[in-house]
């Protein structure tokens, strides 16, 4: 099995920092593993970790009385999940459930938090890489709400 | 060109508010040679004529499919049309989608909603010569479980014609195991090769300029992103100016656009 460091310097998060940087970062990583209906996290939780997915499928999701189970979207592959770790008071605003057998790498977020505290250089590394992740999230809930493919758009073919 | 009387052989209701229908010539009338993403000018005797583009198999041009969201006058009047009915049709028009300039590379391909029409014609062709391609992906998004077309179809290509398919919805309960989110974060995760990839994209037009600008972000060339526009059009024949879209008119010089000339155009809200 390839071991964390490898792991994350492939992925897209994680490319391009630097080696010292990096190393930090697996001080706080696990390889964390999920069956089809585990929860990865749940509503209201401490967020005090987000994932790197490497395998599967995780619904994010919100209860709903009267209507269950809302997915609002999912996340695979290659994406990363959870920033309620980096914004007080850390903790967990939806459901992530996982549909498929699901791998990840899980980092510690009040290891990391502590360990950007200590060397803001790695703070603003990791707060450029969670920002990039946050507006892309931002950019799709916003296409998402704009109910493009629905009756109301006017714009639909 | 005046609207030839074709008959309805099959009507299919594909979801809630979208219907197909086949449509054939009486007698032993010539089939309809097409290009995948062309379309034709349906009318509905009593309502109008409607452009939808052709959605069936270009190989059988005997049987005309057009798949259609009901959303006004003149798509409601076609959607009561049974088995034995008769529409009038004109055409094909308009140019198709980039085939040949798609041979050996990468084929990334994405649907919105009933974008997915013209994009079915074009995976027929596709998946008939698929030794000609290299990879061929399937990026649709749709507004709900329900609401996703020719689940059947798609389900075939993935499984025996080599096609990855991802399908996305914008809203899901517990009981839909797929994803939910909108294709520009499937486009994200998608592996392709940009520097040999052609995209090609239908859809609402938010969609298509945010797909096309992942596209693009992912590193494929402006040149290789194709858009089928699909502003509304009266005459189809490039007379009227009814669709005109910035300098081009979309029935003669479309509805299949490059990125880079229509992209200061999508811009703007309303022609
Ligand atoms: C080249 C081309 C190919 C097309 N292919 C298909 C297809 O395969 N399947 C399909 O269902 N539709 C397709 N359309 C759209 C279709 O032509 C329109 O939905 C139809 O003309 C609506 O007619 P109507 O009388 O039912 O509704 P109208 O009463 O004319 O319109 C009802 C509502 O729909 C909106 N609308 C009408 N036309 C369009 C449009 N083109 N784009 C966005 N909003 C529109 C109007 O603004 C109005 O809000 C295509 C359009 C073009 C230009």
């Amino acid at each position: 099995m390839k071991d964390l460091e490898h792991l994350l310097r492939e992925h897209p998060f994680a490319s391009g920092l630097p080696s010292a940087a990096l190393s930090l970062l697996v001080g706080c990583a696990s390889n964390v593993q999920y069956e089809p209906g585990e929860y990865l996290f749940r509503t209201g939780e401490p967020a005090d970790r987000f994932f790197i997915l490497r395998h599967g499928e995780v619904a994010v999701e919100v209860y709903a009385a009267g209507r269950g189970r809302i997915t609002i979207e999912t996340a695979g592959e290659g994406d990363v999940l959870g920033w309620s770790w980096l914004v007080p008071p850390h903790r967990w605003l939806f459901d992530g459930r996982a549909i498929t057998l699901t791998r990840a790498i899980a980092l510690d977020g009040a290891c990391l938090r502590a360990k950007c505290e200590a060397n803001h250089d790695l703070g603003y590394e990791l707060l450029k890489r969670v920002t990039h992740v946050m507006a892309e999230r931002l950019t799709s809930a916003r296409l998402q709400v704009l109910d493009l493919y629905g009756d109301g758009s006017g714009d639909v073919v | 060109m005046l609207p030839v009387p074709y008959r309805v052989q099959r009507r299919r209701q594909e979801s809630h508010d979208t219907f197909t229908l086949e449509l054939s010539r009486s007698g032993s009338a010539p089939g309809l040679e097409f290009a995948p993403g062309q379309f034709n000018m349906l009318y509905a005797f009593g309502a109008g004529e409607v452009p939808i583009s052709i959605s069936g198999d270009p190989a059988r041009p005997d049987v005309i499919a057009h798949t259609t969201r009901v959303v006004g006058g003149v798509t409601r009047v076609l959607s009561r049309l049974r088995r034995g009915g008769t529409v009038g049709l004109r055409g094909p028009f308009g140019n198709g989608w980039p085939l040949e300039q798609s041979r050996g590379r990468d084929v990334v391909i994405v649907a919105g909603g009933i974008g997915l029409a013209p994009l079915r014609a074009l995976l027929y062709a596709l998946t008939a010569n698929r030794g000609r391609f290299a990879r061929i992906a399937l990026v649709y998004g749709a507004r709900t479980p329900e609401d996703v077309l020719f689940g059947a179809e798609l389900e075939r290509w993935r499984t025996s014609a080599d096609v990855e398919i991802a399908v996305t919805v914008d809203r899901a309960t517990e009981s839909w195991a797929g994803r939910v989110g909108v294709v520009t974060a499937l486009l994200r995760r998608l592996s392709f090769d940009p520097a040999n990839a052609v995209g090609m994209i239908c859809g609402p037009e938010v969609m298509m300029r945010y797909a096309a600008a992942e596209l693009l972000s992912r590193g494929v060339a402006p040149d290789s992103i194709f858009l089928s526009i699909e502003r509304n059009m009266k005459c189809a024949v490039g007379h009227c100016g009814h669709c005109l879209f910035g300098p081009l008119f979309i029935c003669r010089d479309g509805p299949v656009f490059p990125y880079e000339r229509v992209e200061t155009t999508l811009r703007v809200a309303e022609l």
